[in-house]
């Protein structure tokens, strides 16, 4: 208990203090889980309102493998990852390996699928007599789409804070492509990992206050987005 | 009308998010910008074991190596078998660590060059405060026997590092190979290894330099066996062969393996550690 209301202190202190490593941490923690959340739906919506829309042969095949990607553990895509990275890999030449870039790689490996997965199931709970009805009332094909867009605004953003659930808790990945490199690849999951590891569990606590509260302020922002009444 | 307001918020959103990319981003230009009168510092991947970051002694020496010879060191701790495995491979430029025996192979193999010698600890043996195992003095193969006849539970790391390797050639030495409940294998690093040994009651090996560091959480352990010859813990610096492996950057990594060696920061070595713990964690020990 004592720990905790230390851990609570320390946070504080750390964020008034202005601590420039920690600072830096927080801030590469939240560009790398935005790049990636914004890759993945960049990716990810089309493909999910495709999937959930058209009808073709191996649809189910491709469901099957989307819905185990929502599934696929960090430190698998970690893996692949690295190995494409390697010097002596594909992708060696570039010289990615244990830099943000490659930690934004992995993110989006893992919530890519969690994006279109949701969002291709929203996409197939659509009504056929809607869509029988925009075709009716003589609706294009973009403006059929608009108009589900944001039908499917609610789900379709769960989709996205399921995503960035998924990439800001993320740490098996960020670990072995980032390397949790000083001032370079650390983020505040990797960062606690290894604070703990060294045996300081007050700075540990202290992370992880400021990775919830990161997260709560986020999430709360994308509900109230979510939650918002149309205005018309 | 409704359409608009849909697009202009989400337009919002996105301007927050490239907002919040591009702060980090202007912010690390300023700092490149201030620094610009230096060529581009040159990147070089350091492998090295859990040992040296845990304690914090890296923190202190990697600053000042970059600032001499502008270079980016890019520090990657893990156990020594996944260093020296990384310079096999050549995804490593310079190795620090602490497995002579497996070292060796690594340089007779072609794959490592320039292998100096910079210093040492020593590896103890630590256990529950009760010591229900009734082991000490100096000998850590009789410590291990007993520790063995009377199934006391020790915690091995497991993970093929410097410390693990050390662990296990002392059994090999004893022609025991332990099993049951009673050996538990973590897996995991040295401070994380200690903290198991510490809830489970259990005596595990580990090095001095890490214990002083996290001594403060373990009130259940004590040093229970040390200062046996057999228990010395040295570190070695190589070069990864640039000849072997073609990307490797054997320029800054030549410089690393003097930096190590060198007489000013051997001092500093020896002074690591006297002011938070009372005494030095690392002793000079070049050839």
């Amino acid at each position: 208990m004592e720990l905790i209301i230390d851990g609570l202190k320390k946070a504080i202190e750390m964020i008034e203090s202005g601590n420039q490593e920690i600072l830096q941490i927080t801030l590469l923690t939240l560009r790398v889980s935005f790049v990636s959340i914004l890759c993945s739906t960049i990716i990810g919506l089309p493909v999910g309102m495709f999937l959930g829309l058209s009808r073709f042969r191996g649809k189910k095949l491709l469901l099957i493998l989307i819905n185990i990607g929502m599934g696929l553990p960090p430190v698998v895509a970690g893996l692949w990852i690295t190995m494409l990275l390697w010097r002596s890999g594909p992708l060696g030449h570039l010289s990615l390996l244990y830099s943000p870039t490659a930690i934004i790689m992995a993110q989006i490996l893992v919530s890519f699928p969690i994006v279109t997965g949701l969002t291709s199931s929203a996409f197939q709970q659509i009504n056929e007599k809607m869509l029988l009805q925009l075709k009716a009332l003589g609706a294009t094909r973009w403006q059929t789409l608009l108009i589900l867009l944001k039908e499917s605004k609610i789900a379709i953003m769960a989709a996205i804070m399921a995503g960035f659930g998924r990439v800001i808790a993320e740490v098996g990945a960020a670990m072995m492509v980032g390397g949790n490199i000083q001032g370079d690849t650390r983020i505040l999951t990797t960062t606690i990992v290894m604070e703990v590891s060294k045996g300081n569990f007050d700075i540990a606590l202290a992370l992880s206050f400021i990775l919830l509260s990161i997260a709560l302020i986020i999430t709360a922002l994308l509900t109230f987005f979510q939650q918002r009444k149309r205005i018309s | 009308m409704l359409k608009k307001r849909y697009i202009a918020s989400l337009f919002i959103f996105m301007l927050l998010i490239l907002s919040a990319c591009g702060n980090s981003n202007t912010e690390q230009a300023s700092t490149k910008k201030k620094t610009a009168e230096k060529p581009k510092p040159t990147e070089m991947i350091l492998a090295t074991t859990t040992s040296t970051q845990d304690s914090g002694l890296l923190d202190v020496l990697i600053p000042m190596f970059e600032k001499q010879n502008n270079v980016k060191v890019k520090t990657v701790a893990v156990g020594t078998g996944q260093a020296l495995e990384m310079g096999t491979k050549g995804e490593a430029d310079v190795l620090l660590v602490h497995a002579p025996a497996a070292e060796e192979a690594v340089v007779a193999s072609g794959d490592a060059i320039n292998r100096k010698r910079v210093m040492y600890n020593d590896f103890i043996l630590v256990g529950p405060n009760e010591n229900p195992a009734d082991v000490s003095g100096q000998d850590i193969k009789a410590a291990f026997k007993k520790l063995n006849d009377s199934k006391a539970t020790f915690v091995s790391r497991g993970d093929d590092s410097g410390t693990n390797k050390m662990e296990l050639s002392i059994w090999k030495a004893l022609n025991i190979t332990p099993t049951g409940a009673t050996y538990v294998s973590t897996g995991q690093g040295m401070g994380a290894t200690l903290n198991i040994a510490s809830e489970k009651n259990g005596y595990t090996l580990t090095d001095r330099a890490t214990w002083l560091a996290q001594k403060k959480n373990l009130n259940n352990l004590k040093i229970v066996v040390e200062g046996g010859k057999d228990l010395m813990n040295i570190y070695h610096v190589m070069q990864v062969n640039p000849e072997k492996h073609k990307m490797v950057n054997s320029k800054d990594a030549a410089k690393f393996v003097d930096f190590m060696v060198n007489d000013e920061t051997l001092k500093i070595i020896e002074d690591f550690g006297k002011k938070d713990y009372g005494q030095s964690l690392f002793f000079k020990y070049t050839e």
